[in-house]
């Protein structure tokens, strides 16, 4: 593998770990529901970068390509349930403020 | 009965239930749903043929082996009881009828998921298991149950993020998804950084999905928040299956056991063991204590695992499968406790036994053998794991395992004492036992319990062993 | 294979917008902005060769997926300007945000440049290259029958979450 390649495969494998943190900080900090569900779709935008960099790099992008296709109809169902669960809590609590669904501790 | 059948049967009775040409009711539904279940827990006595003509045209490669059998059987008594008490408590024709589905479609995903051997496809089972417990939850859609039901759909989506990275980089590095091609790299590159990671990564993402414990967040407001039915089955059997089936079998059929992941697993295990049964001494409310009771039977399950041999496996696998049966037990007494007492608050409770025999003996029956008493069947699976320790040379653990036992033998008395002996509070004259669908689903979970608890040397190398052959 | 520069550009307009998307106190921007990620995402998956994907994340993503987010941010009521203003993230964290950031590109760099990763297997060896079409239904069937599956659960989900109960279930 060439020089190029492997410092284009460490960008694509870096991305993976910001990604996940600018989900996970959205999920912390944010006080609407539906940014939290914007910080999953952001986490998983950044695995969907790396699985098709690792399809790339290791010569098969067809396999990484079924991978992503399937992954997005799984994504697409979750997010359409979490949609329906929004949709409830809003009608419940008449906001989409996150303090209002704090009642259970862990 | 050929195994993909398991997995074709639920999808298709679910289609066969919405054609629009008829209206299926939900008491039909629910027998219907049931008979399979009462099937699936026969067909793991019965020799299993690997293919059918059905299965060869779907062209699936399916493969089964004795944990996916016992795993089979498990998820079957608790489907069944968990619709049982369905049956017993729900009323609404179409809330029975839209839990039915949803139960056979987690049942189907279950089921692929204990044959897969690809580490994608069991993304792909986990997702349906989830995705239908998300909607189970929430299927009241009262303000705690969605709150609860959200709550579990971001950290299990954190997880699946965590999950899926995983298997991208096993991906890049073997080139392929399946079992063998992994197994294979993880021999030639298992000191390698990304694949070490990878292999993290995956583990705490189970981990999540199963509720050990500091990723505990989510799981005992689910079992709280949801409907009796729900309870039962995520408890006995979702989390279970998502987190520590899966974990059990990455390791035993994957990547093999090395020191470093093994010091991983017995040290989630034991603050899992620790912390959640003195959270569970500290609750008042019945299905959370049941709730932190869970994690910390989840924690003995890992450390049987952590144990790192066959016999440390066998000995995970039958307490998962102990774990399974007395946990339902006790989340269906604690739903005809529900039903009829109407208070879930455990101080407000009071001399419940002499009012409601079978489900306070039961529940005794059930708490002995979480505690470890002999002869019932978690005496057997809880002295398997330590014994598993104690010849991997972890006496520490051993020890750690004995103790944490005692904790769960005081939590579950305080229990007791306060909910079923001592006297009996006032307003509670009229109580009456509980329907008898519920009846019906205790005396059979705790014959069960029994049962394997007496006749275990037999159990033990007709089950157990040829489950997992030494 | 393109000018490295591209994808560089690339990767850090999906971080950059990344970070837009969660920091804006208004949700529609954010849909929006994820959206916007998504389309960059989608050509990413071009570059990678995996034009198949990248149309699904493209047509899905950026559109179905940002159309459900707009359609749900529309049902609820808009939170006024006080709300707004209390909700919007303060400047502290915005900063842990920046610095977490530097932390684990350095700790990433770090980790990758320190251990010898050509160990993937170099692009010569492909195997004869097949048709992702074919790959889907003759070696990931499996699957398939689990995105049946998953997509049953979807049709229960939307019937027991948004459908109104019938005065005749309250009985």
């Amino acid at each position: 593998m060439s020089l190029e390649n492997i410092l284009l495969f460490k960008l694509y494998v870096i991305t993976m770990p910001i990604m996940f943190l600018i989900g996970i900080y959205a999920i912390m900090t944010t006080k609407n529901i539906i940014a939290t569900i914007i910080g999953i779709e952001i986490m998983t935008k950044g695995v969907t970068l790396l699985l098709a960099a690792c399809g790339y790099f290791n010569g098969r992008p067809e396999m990484a390509q079924s991978f992503i296709i399937i992954m997005i109809v799984v994504e697409v169902v979750i997010l359409t349930i979490s949609a329906g669960l929004i949709f409830n809590i809003v009608k419940k609590h008449d906001s989409l403020d996150t303090r209002n669904i704090r009642n259970l501790k862990g | 009965m050929s195994f993909s059948l398991a997995v074709l049967i639920p999808l298709f009775l679910v289609l066969f239930f919405n054609l629009p040409f008829y209206k299926v009711s939900g008491k039909i539904a629910i027998f219907i749903a049931s008979l399979f279940c009462i099937i699936q827990a026969f067909s793991f006595f019965l020799p299993i043929t690997a293919n059918c003509p059905i299965s060869q045209y779907f062209m699936l490669d399916f493969q089964c082996d004795g944990i996916s059998r016992l795993m089979l059987l498990t998820t079957a008594i608790v489907a069944f009881s968990s619709l049982l008490v369905l049956y017993a408590l729900e009323d609404t024709d179409r809330k029975q009828f839209n839990f039915v589905n949803l139960i056979l479609l987690s049942l189907a995903g279950m089921n692929g998921l204990f044959f897969v051997r690809d580490i994608f496809s069991i993304y792909v089972f986990i997702e349906v298991i989830a995705s239908t417990s998300y909607v189970l939850i929430a299927i009241n859609k009262d303000k705690n149950s969605l709150e609860a039901s959200f709550k579990y759909l971001v950290m299990s989506s954190v997880a699946t993020v965590m999950m899926l990275s995983s298997i991208a980089i096993l991906f890049l590095v073997a080139g392929s998804t399946d079992f063998v091609t992994i197994s294979s790299m993880y021999q030639q590159y298992s000191g390698n950084t990304l694949v070490v990671v990878a292999i993290v990564l995956f583990i705490v993402g189970l981990f999540i999905k199963g509720g050990v414990m500091p990723f505990h967040g989510w799981l005992p407001d689910s079992y709280l928040a949801a409907p009796a039915p729900v309870s039962i089955y995520l408890a006995g059997i979702v989390t279970k299956t998502t987190g520590i089936y899966t974990l059990i079998r990455l390791f035993y059929s994957v990547f093999g056991f090395n020191t470093s992941i093994q010091s991983i697993l017995l040290i989630f295990a034991t603050i899992s063991i620790v912390f959640g049964a003195f959270a569970a001494i500290n609750q008042s409310n019945f299905k959370r204590m049941l709730a932190y009771s869970s994690i910390s039977q989840v924690g003995y399950i890992v450390l049987g695992l952590g144990a790192g041999t066959t016999f440390g496996v066998a000995a995970a696998i039958f307490h998962l499968f102990n774990h399974s049966i007395f946990k339902s037990l006790l989340f269906v007494n604690s739903a005809a406790l529900e039903k009829q007492v109407n208070v879930s608050d455990m101080n407000e409770m009071g001399g419940l036994a002499s009012k409601m025999p079978i489900t306070s003996t039961t529940s005794v029956i059930a708490f002995l053998s979480t505690a470890g008493i002999p002869p019932l069947s978690g005496f057997w699976s809880k002295l398997m794991i330590i014994l598993a320790l104690w010849t991997a040379d972890l006496k520490v653990f051993a020890f750690i395992a004995i103790i944490a036992s005692i904790l769960t033998m005081t939590y579950f008395l305080i229990m007791q004492k306060k909910v079923f002996f001592g006297k009996l509070k006032e307003g509670f004259e009229n109580i009456k036992e509980a329907p008898l669908a519920i009846t019906f689903v205790s005396i059979l979970l705790c014959a069960i319990t029994v049962v394997v608890g007496i006749f275990f040397p037999f159990i033990l190398n007709g089950l157990i062993n040829s489950a997992v052959s030494f | 294979m393109d000018s490295i520069y591209v994808h560089i550009i690339l990767l850090s307009l999906i971080i950059l917008f990344a970070i837009f998307a969660v920091s804006y106190a208004r949700v529609i921007r954010g849909a929006i902005l994820l959206g916007v990620v998504s389309m960059l995402v989608s050509i990413s998956l071009f570059l990678l060769s995996s034009p198949l994907a990248g149309i699904f994340e493209l047509s899905v993503c950026s559109g179905l997926i940002t159309v459900i987010f707009v359609s749900v941010i529309s049902l609820t009521i808009p939170p006024d300007d006080k709300q707004r203003k209390m909700n919007a993230i303060s400047m502290v964290k915005k900063m842990t945000l920046l610095f977490l950031l530097v932390l684990v590109c350095g700790f990433s760099l770090y980790v990758l440049d320190s251990k010898n990763i050509t160990f993937i297997p170099l692009m010569q060896n492909v195997q004869e290259s097949i048709d992702t079409r074919d790959n889907i239904w003759n070696l990931r069937h499996v699957d398939l029958i689990g995105q049946a599956l998953i997509l049953l659960t979807g049709i229960f989900a939307v019937v027991v979450l948004f459908k109104k109960d019938t005065n005749k279930d309250k009985k």
